[in-house]
């Protein structure tokens, strides 16, 4: 349940922007959330619209790009895409893996007015 | 409710601190965002030195214009507490700190193997204590039972510590240059997973009565964290737990974890974990003068 927490989290840096970059509606607020970020979306999407009311963000639409998770394999010197963080290189088996990608927790845009 | 580092979002109490003892940001604790003291404080200040966070009120003033555009951020969500753990890591680098953020399940066994840990280091480490639970201040109870300073902070509907919280727990605490900092997370291997605290590592507490599967069930955890304590294993002669399996479902997950067998009841493996204290320390001493007056 820290998704309750992200988007606290959310609110806060759309309060900060919207004093420094003087605005106060949030129309829109896109997100990019990897799979391995320990988010989950639909608890995150429940959350938005809960801690959103009633704030500079209220009417706001949640949108969610979704990021590929990626690893690098020290085993084949490969870039692979994985699912699970205990998945392994779908080529050699290995499961000596570097995570690279995935992990993203990050406020890629806002529409405002 | 201090809307700039969100102190009264939730229930989350500190205590420990004096009640007549003004919050100052300005000491040790150095936030460095802006927070607005002009006025009042909004930590409550409770029956015992509890810090209160849930007794502000929420909400902001925003003021602006109106105008429809788009805003190219590029923002880490967790920037603001990454700030908070910066400025902690900080702090206990300055004071060479060693600081571990201990993470488990509830009823892991994580404040008993607290206990043993800080009767055996005995004289040879000062240890000081976080403990993060949702209510109660039993666990502070049982570390002080020890003789080691704890401060108990209770998350009220909080799943987890974060770094402005730990921060305050340490403005209390106090603790002296050269010292051990345990924090005990809430018992949950999902939250804490996602907030640091400013720790030098994260130590995974799994006991043998759970199964040895976590590690696949609850990867964000040990992926994060550096060594894996099982816990209990006196008990593994009543249990079909296989230690082999757990430790290979772990490194699936994060190959370059350690793993520890231990008993805080029988004290079986505990040598080998107060070695790993010890190593884990002298790293946290590197390039602070405690540690070139220790060689």
């Amino acid at each position: 349940m820290h998704e309750m927490s992200i988007c606290e989290s959310i609110l806060g840096v759309l309060r900060d922007q919207a004093h420094q970059q003087k605005f106060d509606k949030v129309k829109r607020v896109c997100v990019e959330i990897g799979p391995l970020s320990g988010v989950e979306i639909e608890a995150l999407r429940f959350g938005f619209d809960v801690v959103m009311r009633g704030s500079i963000a209220e009417e706001a639409v949640l949108d969610i790009i979704e990021t590929p998770a990626k690893a690098w394999c020290f085993s084949c010197g490969k870039d692979i895409v994985i699912i699970e963080r205990y998945d392994p290189c779908p080529d050699c088996g290995s499961h000596q893996l570097q995570v690279t990608g995935g992990e993203e927790l990050r406020i890629k845009e806002l529409e405002v007015n | 409710m201090c809307t700039v580092c969100g102190c009264g979002e939730g229930e989350v109490r500190v205590e420990g601190a004096d009640k007549a003892q003004g919050h100052k940001h300005d000491d040790r604790h150095d936030h460095g965002h802006g927070h607005h003291h002009d006025g009042h404080h909004h930590h409550h200040h409770g029956d015992h030195g509890t810090l209160d966070y849930g007794a502000g009120e929420a909400g902001a003033v925003v003021p602006g214009m109106s105008q429809g555009r788009m805003i190219q951020l590029e923002h880490d969500i967790l920037a603001k507490n990454n700030t908070y753990a910066a400025e902690n890591r900080n702090f206990f680098a300055n004071h060479g700190i060693l600081a571990l953020n201990l993470v488990s399940s509830p009823g892991s066994g994580k404040t008993a193997l607290l206990v043993k840990t800080i009767e055996l280091l005995g004289d040879r480490l000062k240890s000081y204590v976080v403990e993060g639970d949702q209510q109660t201040s039993a666990d502070a109870e049982r570390i002080r039972a020890t003789g080691a300073p704890a401060i108990q902070i209770n998350t009220g509907k909080g799943c987890h510590l974060d770094g402005h919280m730990v921060g305050h727990a340490v403005e209390h605490l106090g603790p002296e240059d050269g010292s051990v900092l345990f924090i005990e997370n809430v018992g949950n291997l999902v939250c804490p997973a996602a907030f640091d605290l400013g720790e030098a590592h994260k130590v995974a507490i799994l006991s043998v009565t759970e199964g040895e599967d976590k590690p696949l069930k609850y990867p964000d955890m040990f992926a994060v964290s550096d060594l894996v304590l099982v816990n209990k294993t006196d008990l593994l002669p009543y249990l079909d737990f296989d230690v082999g399996a757990a430790v290979a479902n772990a490194r699936k997950v994060n190959p370059a974890i350690k793993v520890l067998q231990v008993s805080a009841r029988s004290g079986e493996g505990m040598d080998a974990w107060i070695a790993w204290l010890a190593a884990a320390r002298a790293m946290a001493l590197v390039g602070h003068p405690l540690g070139a007056a220790a060689e």
